[in-house]
């Protein structure tokens, strides 16, 4: 009791926090009746300051997009609970959810396959603000226009589907969809990943510039810690399925303290240079 | 346009090609419709011979086949033998009958199967999907001829409806209304039966295709943007999982002239089936090509239909 009285206070400060947080899949075997239990996340503890950039990082099956999910109200939790402004999500009812929803975004890895490809960019923007009944129906093409031109799309292309967009395209897109609630929490699940250095370094700036005009806080997760290392605030690192170590950016990277850090400091890729060349060429 | 015209001229030469195979395989097949009239001794061998020389039955293949493509050309689809009329006026009314039956049942199976589909596609993995799953595997494992006649055991039992043809005698003289009713009342079993042949494998197509498409991303992410469950499966999951559906769709229209013989010929109804069967067995080969060509037509406008349909609901394939 004395515990989760704790964790409320620490939850009023931190925009979101995570305590004791576990997640297991059953799975089947294919080729018998036999199951087996996969620890997809283990008592895992996490807090989100508000209107900074956390990175969570790990290698691939530690958790992270397990955690993203639960975070975006997408999986249920088996243990432990999430605060998101001081109240719990991981066990809302429907009415709860749907209020809290359009406050967390989740912009997903895959984005050819997170973006509705029977629908134009236009439709993908303005559905959520047509559900959540944020913009009236004759409005809803301009808005969507403004948001394309805020992430750096062209609002002629308005009518375009996805796969008439490149991959870095298409990830603004999924970002400009995400911000047109005007979330508080912005979880960007592998977001970065299968695009160019250079794209990745636009797609970062664009990410930093939305920080600072809404002040948005942002949970980037990756499993290039070089390239998160260079923007976030903090930084959180996975390993099977628990946070092994969080601190400060400055911490994380100069003084990592768990082995597991250590090895993903160690293979991670030199890309600063080329991040410093797209930062200087600016959005394309 | 381009498109438009290579598919007219692959009908064109699949048309030509069934109506070879057809002329080639009633030649091969021993025997003729004027064979049987050898064995009655009241009409004599030079009687049958100067029949079949007047139908231009002794003549080669070749010529037959191409005085059948002449006539066709003007509209004419030749002559039925047994039935002693022309094989278009014949099939015309026959055809009208099958198309009611099979364009009622396919409609009524569609629109079950979509919503049932979609409805059990949603609950993957729940009681209500397992459930769903044992029954169409229970009537997928029921050959049609068993179903046919356990429902009509069950007619007869009850007396509840009327079993076998298509109106009730004095059918003229009725009524618009009462011959509506009385047209419903008799399309009921064979269109039940109909329904409960196609529909396991209509619902599995549907649920398949929705259990596959709930899993994409795009489908969480609308998800998390706070989508309602009914606007989810219907305007997203469903137009996603359509592309299948619509190719199934093209086959239901294919198999509108020929996926109730056996129904049509266990219920009596007046539709091609029996007509098919009588054909086949006295040999009146014009009447059995005329039918088997009607056949292709209608599977060759089922598949441009579903062509055409896939272009209409999919942005992406009118992009390429």
């Amino acid at each position: 009791m004395g515990t989760e009285t704790a964790a409320k206070r620490a939850a009023t400060a931190a925009l979101v926090t995570i305590r004791g947080l576990s997640k297991q899949y059953l799975q089947r075997s294919p080729f018998s009746r036999k199951k087996f239990v996969v620890d997809a996340l283990i008592d895992v503890d996490l807090e989100i300051a508000p209107a900074c950039l956390t990175a969570l990082v790990g290698e691939s099956g530690s958790g992270k997009s397990t955690l993203a999910r639960c975070l975006a109200m997408l999986e249920t939790p088996d243990r432990g609970k999430i605060w998101f402004e001081g109240n719990g999500i991981s066990c809302c009812n429907a009415q709860q959810s749907a209020h809290l929803r359009p406050k967390i975004q989740l912009v997903f890895q895959d984005s050819a396959g997170a973006l509705n490809p029977r629908f134009s960019a236009g439709q993908i923007i303005a559905e959520p603000l047509e559900i959540q009944g944020r913009e009236i129906k004759k409005n809803l093409r301009s808005r969507a226009r403004e948001l394309m031109e805020e992430v750096g799309l062209s609002p002629d292309w308005i009518d375009r589907r996805p796969l008439e967009f490149s991959g870095g395209q298409r990830q603004r897109l999924a970002i400009a969809r995400a911000i047109a609630l005007r979330p508080t929490l912005l979880v960007l699940d592998e977001s970065l990943s299968g695009l160019d250095l250079s794209t990745q370094a636009q797609i970062l700036n664009l990410l930093l510039d939305l920080q600072a005009t809404h002040s948005l806080t942002c949970l980037l997760i990756s499993h290039d810690l070089s390239l998160v290392g260079q923007v976030a605030d903090f930084v959180a690192v996975m390993h099977q399925g628990s946070i092994v170590e969080q601190g400060t950016r400055q911490a994380i990277l100069t003084y990592p303290r768990h082995a597991h850090t250590r090895q993903l400091l160690d293979s991670c890729r030199v890309i600063e240079s080329t991040f410093r060349t797209a930062q200087a060429g600016g959005r394309s | 346009m381009k498109y438009l015209e290579r598919r007219v001229i692959h009908g064109i030469l699949l048309l030509i090609g069934v109506s070879v195979l057809c002329f080639l395989f009633s030649d091969l097949a021993p025997g003729s419709f004027f064979d049987e009239m050898k064995l009655n001794p009241e009409i004599s061998a030079e009687t049958v011979a100067g029949l079949r020389s007047q139908y231009g039955l002794d003549q080669p293949l070749p010529v037959r086949y191409g005085r059948w493509v002449k006539s066709v050309s003007h509209g004419d689809w030749g002559f039925s033998f047994a039935y002693n009329m022309p094989v278009k006026t014949l099939l015309v009314v026959r055809a009208r009958n099958t198309l009611f039956l099979t364009t009622s049942a396919t409609f009524l199976a569609w629109l079950i199967a979509i919503p049932l589909g979609v409805w059990i596609g949603s609950r993957g993995g729940g009681w209500e999907d397992r459930l769903a799953m044992a029954g169409t595997s229970l009537l997928l494992s029921v050959p049609e001829l068993v179903l046919a006649l356990g429902l009509l055991y069950w007619v007869v039992r009850a007396q509840t409806l009327p079993v076998g043809g298509m109106t009730s005698v004095g059918f003229d003289d009725l009524g618009v209304w009462a011959k509506i009713c009385d047209l419903t009342v008799h399309i009921v079993v064979p269109a039940t039966i109909l329904v409960l042949a196609s529909l396991p494998i209509l619902v599995r197509h549907v649920r398949a295709s929705m259990v596959e498409v709930l899993k994409a991303p795009f489908i969480q992410a609308a998800r998390g943007h706070g989508i309602g469950r009914v606007r989810l499966l219907f305007r997203h999951a469903l137009p996603a999982a359509a592309n299948p559906l619509i190719s199934l769709f093209g086959l239901s229209v294919a198999g509108l002239l020929s996926g109730s013989l056996l129904v049509e010929v266990i219920i009596g109804w007046p539709g091609l089936g029996p007509l098919l069967l009588e054909a086949s067995i006295s040999r009146d080969v014009y009447v059995v090509v005329g039918a088997v060509m009607a056949s292709t037509l209608f599977m060759i406008l089922g598949s441009f239909l579903a062509d055409v349909m896939l272009v209409a609901f999919d942005p992406r394939l009118r992009m390429e």
